[in-house]
């Protein structure tokens, strides 16, 4: 059915090509997962515990993220924010900026429920042994929210790298990018699409199999 | 003055019939997706469940594999990779295979959960009063387990609508590039894709209320 000649040579000659925009996708989505968390955190807090006035707009923020399309924020934040007098950011930068305030609301979800999830026991001890209110959240509430949230934390860190993909609609050399281009250089659909999707399962898959270990060693033993 | 060339209502009113048809593209991709991502997930996510193991085996791998690649490289993979297998598609279709096959995995995924979810009595009690397999399945464990189904399977549906957006870079003309053809005309960058936002949050925001409304409702039926 298929009578398709492979050349891998191709593959081969590009192959350093390939590594950087792998590890330029990983950069993006580790250092997007960083500032999301950061975002993430003060949004579960402000939605959670906060007053009024900023439970409003963190409800807002998550939402409107949520359901707004990847790629519609990702052409929002690259031509829109020249637009609004906001320039000097590269497309890589204006790319990490969209996929950590994207990353921000999705933590925000997983460490709202987080935080919903401790029992109300752990923050009354903290308070019988004398701690303060941020002490409470430093030594007490966040170690163990911390622990519960980490298998959310690693399936979005694995989306997060998929994600990066997206980064090809700006021409952001990472792995799609690469790919197509070395499609559109040589002809070798199969070859670049193969390879593209192999380094992405392999890294998606690495990830995951990583901090599942991780969390084997956090988890909380209830 | 609003009705004035560069002023974005006046603007919008002239690309309101290319809005529209990208909005029905975006529309009928997204219904179509869903419609033979679900049908196929219901499937495959029984093969899932109950399978025997070399079918248990590929479905696992299938789904594995293209929950593990990007949507993206699924779109661009199926419209420069279909035309090998002599599979002549235009980017709308080969879209709308990408998105579905997409949508199966993880239709497939959250069925056989919500299957092995529901408590091995049921199963057990349907065997005691004589019922056979299929019938087991189709009037014990499937009403059951569809009912833990919805709120995932609305996520995935969302997804899909909004995973809609990725045929703009294959050239179909849905909302997104729509939008972004007009704005090329008149360069209202804000205010186009501004109005394409707003019109993908009211969808979703609406279609994930409703969802956790119905669910909501469901909750009544507990065993």
């Amino acid at each position: 059915m298929l009578n398709y000649n492979f050349n891998w040579s191709v593959i081969w000659r590009n192959w350093d090509k390939f590594v950087d925009a792998l590890l330029l996708g990983l950069g993006m989505a580790v250092v997007s997962l960083l500032i999301g968390t950061l975002i993430g955190l003060l949004v579960a807090y402000a939605r959670g515990a906060g007053p009024r006035w900023l439970r409003w707009p963190a409800f807002v923020y998550v939402e409107f993220i949520r359901n707004v399309p990847l790629l519609l924020l990702v052409f929002f934040v690259y031509f829109g924010l020249p637009e609004l007098g906001i320039y000097g950011l590269d497309k890589v930068q204006s790319f990490v900026l969209t996929l950590s305030l994207y990353a921000g609301a999705y933590m925000a979800e997983v460490f709202r429920a987080g935080l919903a999830s401790i029992p109300r026991g752990y923050a009354e001890a903290a308070r019988a042994i004398g701690l303060r209110p941020l002490q409470r959240q430093r030594y007490v509430i966040l170690p163990v929210m911390f622990r519960i949230t980490l298998p959310s934390i690693t399936n979005n860190l694995v989306s997060l790298f998929k994600d990066t993909s997206l980064a090809a609609a700006i021409a952001v050399p990472e792995l799609t990018f690469t790919a197509r281009q070395v499609n559109a250089n040589t002809f070798r659909v199969m070859e670049s699409w193969l390879t593209a999707t192999a380094l992405y399962l392999f890294t998606a898959y690495a990830i995951a199999i990583v901090l599942r270990l991780v969390e084997k060693r956090y988890a909380v033993i209830r | 003055m609003i009705f004035e060339r560069g002023h974005f209502i006046y603007e919008f009113w002239v690309a309101r019939f290319s809005l529209l048809a990208g909005l029905w593209t975006t529309v009928s991709t997204s219904f179509l997706t869903i419609v033979i991502g679900s049908a196929l997930g219901l499937v495959l996510g029984l093969v899932l469940a109950y399978g025997i193991w070399p079918l248990r085996f590929l479905a696992r791998f299938y789904v594995d594999v293209i929950r593990g690649i990007p949507l993206l490289v699924l779109i661009l993979f199926a419209y420069y990779g279909l035309a090998l297998f002599k599979i002549s598609v235009t980017p709308y279709w080969a879209g709308v295979i990408a998105l579905s096959a997409f949508c199966v995995s993880h239709v497939a995924e959250t069925v056989r959960g919500a299957i092995q979810s529901v408590p091995a009595g049921q199963d057990e009690a349907a065997k005691a009063i004589g019922l056979p397999f299929l019938k087991r399945v189709r009037y014990v464990i499937l009403p059951q387990a569809l009912r833990r189904v919805l709120p995932p399977w609305v996520n995935t549906a969302l997804e899909m609508v909004k995973g809609t957006t990725l045929l703009s870079v294959i050239g179909v003309v849905e909302l997104l590039l729509a939008s972004q053809q007009a704005i090329a005309r008149n360069y209202l960058i804000l205010q186009f894709y501004l109005a394409a936002t707003l019109f993908y949050f009211i969808v979703n925001f609406a279609i994930a209320q409703l969802a956790a409304a119905l669910e909501r409702r469901f909750r009544r039926f507990k065993y």
